[in-house]
Formats: C-alpha cells, sequence, structure tokens
C-alpha cells in the first residue's frame, strides 16, 4: 500500500544526518597494507562515507518500491496519491507501514550495521599488518 | 519473481563491480546498492506474501508470474537508467566535459577562419 514510505522517511534522516557528520569531519591518515605486501598511506574511511552506504540503500529501495507501487496503482500522480487513502483503507495502509515499512527500514539498517562491522575488521587487520611488519623489520 | 530478477541484477552487478569495476569510475557502485536496496525490501514483502498465502507463495498462477516477471524487468530497466542518468550528470570520466570543450574548440577554429 505505503510500505515504502517508511524506508524513504529513514533516508530522509540519515541524509540530513550524513551533511551534518560530513561538515564536522577531519580526514585521519593511516598506513595500509594491500594484498600484493605494497604499504601505502591512505585516508581512513569517513562515517559520513559509510552512512552514503546507508543512504544508498534506503533511497535505491524506495524508488524502486515506488515504483512497483505506481506499477499496481497504489501511488497515483494526484491528490491524494495513494489509492488507499481514497478508498477509506488508511487504517489497513497505517497497520502495513508500521509493520512491513518498519521491518524494511530495520533489516535495511541492520543490514548496514553488519557492513560497518565487517568493515571495521577490514581496517583494523590492514592496519595491523603494517604495525606487524613493522615490528619485524 | 521480481524479488528474484532484482536479486539477480544486484548479484550481476555486485560481480562487475568487484571485477574491477570499482576502477573506471563508471560508478556501478551506485547500481549495486540500488538493487540490494530493492531485494532486501522485496524479501520482507516476500515474508508477509508468505505468512498470509502459505504454501501457495511457491505456485503462483502463470499470468501472475509473467506480470511480475515484466514488472522485474522494468525495475532494472528503471534502475540502469537512474544508474545511466547519474553517469551523464555527474560525468565521472569528463566525456562530456571532453565533447563541449572540443565542440568549442572547433566552433572558434571556424570563427578564425
Amino acid at each position: 500500500m505505503a510500505c515504502f514510505l517508511v524506508p524513504a522517511a529513514e533516508a530522509v534522516v540519515t541524509t540530513i544526518i550524513t551533511k551534518i557528520v560530513k561538515s564536522k569531519e577531519k580526514e585521519e591518515k593511516v598506513k595500509v597494507s594491500f594484498s600484493s605486501g605494497i604499504i601505502e598511506d591512505t585516508t581512513k574511511i569517513k562515517f559520513s562515507t559509510k552512512l552514503g552506504w546507508l543512504n544508498k540503500l534506503l533511497w535505491g529501495g524506495s524508488a524502486l518500491l515506488a515504483f512497483e507501487h505506481i506499477w499496481h496503482g497504489e501511488v497515483v500522480p494526484f491528490f491524494p496519491f495513494l489509492t488507499a487513502i481514497k478508498n477509506g483503507e488508511t487504517a489497513d495502509m497505517l497497520a502495513e507501514m508500521a509493520s512491513a515499512g518498519v521491518i524494511m527500514a530495520i533489516l535495511v539498517t541492520s543490514v548496514w550495521v553488519c557492513m560497518l562491522f565487517v568493515s571495521n575488521i577490514i581496517e583494523n587487520r590492514a592496519i595491523c599488518e603494517v604495525k606487524l611488519n613493522k615490528e619485524i623489520l | 519473481m521480481t524479488l528474484l530478477i532484482t536479486v539477480f541484477a544486484a548479484i550481476i552487478s555486485t560481480v562487475v563491480w568487484y571485477a574491477g569495476a570499482y576502477r573506471s569510475n563508471m560508478k556501478v557502485g551506485f547500481l549495486c546498492w540500488l538493487y540490494w536496496g530493492a531485494a532486501i525490501m522485496w524479501f520482507v514483502d516476500a515474508i508477509f506474501e508468505y505468512l498470509e498465502i502459505k504454501s501457495k507463495f511457491f505456485s503462483p498462477a502463470p499470468l501472475d508470474m509473467l506480470n511480475d516477471s515484466f514488472l522485474g524487468l522494468s525495475v532494472v530497466a528503471l534502475g540502469l537508467l537512474i544508474w545511466l542518468i547519474n553517469i551523464l550528470i555527474t560525468d565521472p570520466r569528463c566525456v562530456i566535459k571532453e565533447c563541449l570543450f572540443k565542440r568549442k574548440e572547433k566552433t572558434e577554429v571556424i570563427a578564425k577562419k
């Protein structure tokens, strides 16, 4: 009915948070070892970049889901834009948003949190390898 | 069917990205985010549909399947279209800039002649 509106609303909030975080962030330089054994100076991935991943997931998913709703005639280009409201099914629509919509937003955010966890492990491992190489030398 | 087609699109775009496209400035990563985001959301939709109609979920009517496939392909096309517009607007390889600049140069040469 309109479940995509929940992740879309989350996307608006996270986009604003990203802009705020980006304006306050500073670059952190680190040495990283790559698979070829080359050690290079590079900047650590900023948190705003990581928030950007969540934004893209949420905006991308919401946009394609919105298209699906247009396809099924659940979203129309004229007021009130949602067929459920026009047909007096507002309660059903809100119930669907509270169930499917909220779970969509939670699942996308959970996937992003897992990605953060994995990327942190990869980053820390690459930095640790440089430290180990220095100790050996 | 829409979920399946979107998941395949997400996997293919991710493989293309991992195979080296991340170095090519073609922003294939953008396409990955787009399809994965939609795939996760449709997965939730599929769970709710399964809870509602149970085993019938796995044996859809041929007409529904055809309509869903048509929708899935349209979604993939829309994703590609969004990616293409993003590429043309951001112009990461400066192709459009170069094209315009060359055209300007040519017109300047013609004007001088």
